[in-house]
């Protein structure tokens, strides 16, 4: 087994997410049987998207585990690997590495408590995976709260499922753009304003947050104006990576590899870390 | 015990089935690792080469997969693995230290299959020093100035010849073939028992940083002022990252010509900004005190934690090389000083 070998994969479906077209949701289907079916992952893990002459990025997976036959990635155009993605068509040949990292974890410590996600722009992906599998799985969690914000309505990734979350009464959704927009009768404000307003309990739960520093910085203020405590919040960190396998060196942050150890941490383990993410 | 022309003559036989190479002096009298063909010795200058071995474990760059870029080729974009027919090869006179990099390399490594093919092919050959040079600190870092780690045979040099010792079983296998080994004379042997004595001896003084630097808290020393001192004078050249036998980190990149691609991964180094720089623009180690901080915490701290040993094996590449004087034994005891 090569580790630095991706699954050979095809573009099956492109969505585009958001109104700017920064944002697209690849579904991709792995080529062959055998790799279809002995692909596994967690909700939070990643993997690598192989473009043969461009090179590989790390991106969240965003299906979950119980979607099967297919992977989704919602990937935003930044650098090379996901501009010559962005340029894509259906059909097109991929690889996919992974799956990579240690993931949200669902069958152990968040598994009968209430969950709180919280969620800023982009940085859903990974959570609507979890989210999924814990609706797949919803006896094994307590009570689901989502707060979700973007800059504007047409900012936001996944409206349909969005829309049919909030019909749901076995779950709590917020939804909330940054400020006033036309057509828009949702909440408006800023994240940790609307998490400080949902006052979410910290009693048997756990919160996980995914969202720009600036959010998880500001978000957190209110929680612990409720009780929660930083072994009770989950994060998921980023940085640069080139080989997914805690050997290449870029992604460390002090002594531990994002990629390896991580993307998951407790808010407790990052706080003992250097601020290199 | 081989006399030079007997080792010579086994080298020569062995060059049919091996790529030999070892430390020769170029023209400028610099130390460096060249082919030796038909029985060639390496020149048994003391000290290490300017560059060290992991160049034959991770090349620069190393070919990980190869692909058609013609658009219309069934197997366009599809990535396989290069063939790969090498001789096994043989390295001679290869510091301790060297081969210990090997053993420490290994460990993040262990699942790679391009640095463990690499390791499965290389043979070691290793020269037992018999003194140190006014850079090397080996027995600082838990190494040997006669260690035998990472080796398959070691070497003692005497003025008539070497004293060959297997250390590995396929050491001594290579060895049956060198036919023709004297025994020892007494005097032979004493002299191989004042070098295995007195080597460690000729060592700065024995400070063993390892275990006492094992014993800090070194976290808690982060943001300790004496960083921005050691930083101020760093120009983030790297050149300690590329002669250091046990800096492995590497980046990966594509690249294509007239419709062949290859992904290859060569030496990338933790001193350079773009090491860390997400395609947001942000940059986490964007400073240079981060990036000094690091590359020392990771050899001193993060490497330790995760494997045991320091990664550094003190063959003073880094301090014999830097432009600006930063020495890594002048860092381990600042920090233990603290």
């Amino acid at each position: 087994m090569n580790p630095y070998l991706p699954y050979p994969a095809r573009i099956d479906d492109i969505v585009v997410e958001t109104e700017d077209g920064s944002l697209k949701t690849f579904r991709l289907v792995l080529e062959k049987d055998r790799d279809r079916e002995a692909w596994t992952h967690v909700p939070g893990q990643f993997a690598m998207l192989s473009i043969a002459g461009k090179g590989e990025i790390p991106i969240g997976i965003a299906s979950s585990p119980t979607e099967k036959g297919h992977l989704l990635f919602t990937v935003n155009r930044a650098g090379v690997v996901t501009t010559a993605l962005h340029k894509m068509d259906v059909g097109d040949p991929i690889g996919v590495r992974g799956p990579l990292g240690n993931g949200f974890p669902i069958d152990s410590e968040l598994k009968g408590k209430n969950i709180v996600i919280i969620a800023g722009g982009f940085a859903f992906t990974t959570l609507r995976a979890t989210l999924i599998y814990m609706l797949e799985n919803r006896a094994d969690y307590g009570n689901i709260t989502v707060v979700y914000g973007a800059r504007t309505p047409g900012m936001l990734l996944y409206k349909e499922e969005l829309d049919a979350w909030q019909r749901r009464d076995d779950l709590d959704v917020h939804i909330t753009v940054d400020r006033e927009a036309p057509g828009w009768t949702g909440l408006v404000g800023f994240v940790p304003t609307i998490a400080g307003q949902v006052k979410p309990s910290p009693e048997n739960a756990a919160a996980l947050i995914c969202g720009p520093p600036i959010m998880i910085k500001f978000t957190m203020p209110p929680l612990e104006e409720v009780g929660w405590t930083d072994d009770q919040v989950y994060l998921s960190l980023e940085n640069r990576m080139k080989c997914g396998l805690g050997v290449c060196g870029h992604c460390n942050v002090g002594p531990v590899y994002v990629c390896k150890d991580g993307p998951v941490f407790t808010r407790a383990q990052v706080q003992k870390l250097p601020i290199e993410f | 015990m081989l006399d030079n022309k007997d080792f010579s003559a086994w080298l020569s036989r062995l060059s049919d089935s091996h790529d030999i190479y070892g430390p020769k002096k170029t023209r400028k009298g610099m130390l460096e690792w060249a082919r030796l063909e038909g029985g060639q010795l390496p020149d048994p200058e003391p000290g290490v080469p300017k560059s060290s071995i992991k160049t034959f474990y991770f090349p620069q760059p190393e070919t990980l997969f190869e692909f058609s870029a013609r658009p219309k080729k069934e197997d366009a974009f599809r990535l396989h693995e290069p063939s790969r027919h090498q001789n096994p090869r043989l390295l001679i006179g290869v510091r301790p230290c060297d081969a210990r990099s090997v053993v420490l390399n290994s460990m993040p490594y262990q699942e790679d299959p391009y640095f463990q093919e690499n390791r499965r092919n290389t043979f070691l050959l290793g020269y037992a020093c018999s003194q140190g040079c006014s850079t090397c600190f080996c027995t600082w870092t838990g190494g040997s100035p006669v260690g035998q780690d990472g080796l398959d045979i070691l070497a003692f040099l005497l003025e008539d010849g070497l004293v060959l010792e297997p250390v590995t079983e396929r050491g001594e296998e290579l060895l049956e073939k060198a036919g023709s080994a004297r025994d020892l004379t007494r005097a032979q042997e004493q002299k191989v028992d004042e070098i295995r004595q007195k080597a460690p001896a000729s060592l700065p003084e024995e400070m063993e940083p390892a275990p006492r630097l094992r014993e800090k808290e070194l976290m808690a020393l982060y943001d300790a002022p004496f960083w921005q001192e050691l930083s101020d004078s760093c120009i983030n050249c790297g050149t300690c990252t590329f002669l250091c036998p046990t800096c492995y980190c590497f980046d990966i990149q594509d690249e294509t010509l007239r419709g062949r691609g290859r992904r290859i991964r060569y030496w990338d180094s933790c001193m350079f900004p773009l090491f860390t720089l997400h395609a947001s623009g942000h940059n986490p180690r964007g400073e240079k005190i981060k990036r000094v901080r690091n590359r020392f915490m990771h050899k001193l701290k993060y490497f330790p934690d995760r494997f045991g040993p320091l990664s550094c094996v003190g063959c003073g590449r880094c301090v014999r090389d830097c432009p600006v004087n930063i020495d890594i034994r002048q860092v381990m005891k600042e920090l233990l000083a603290i």
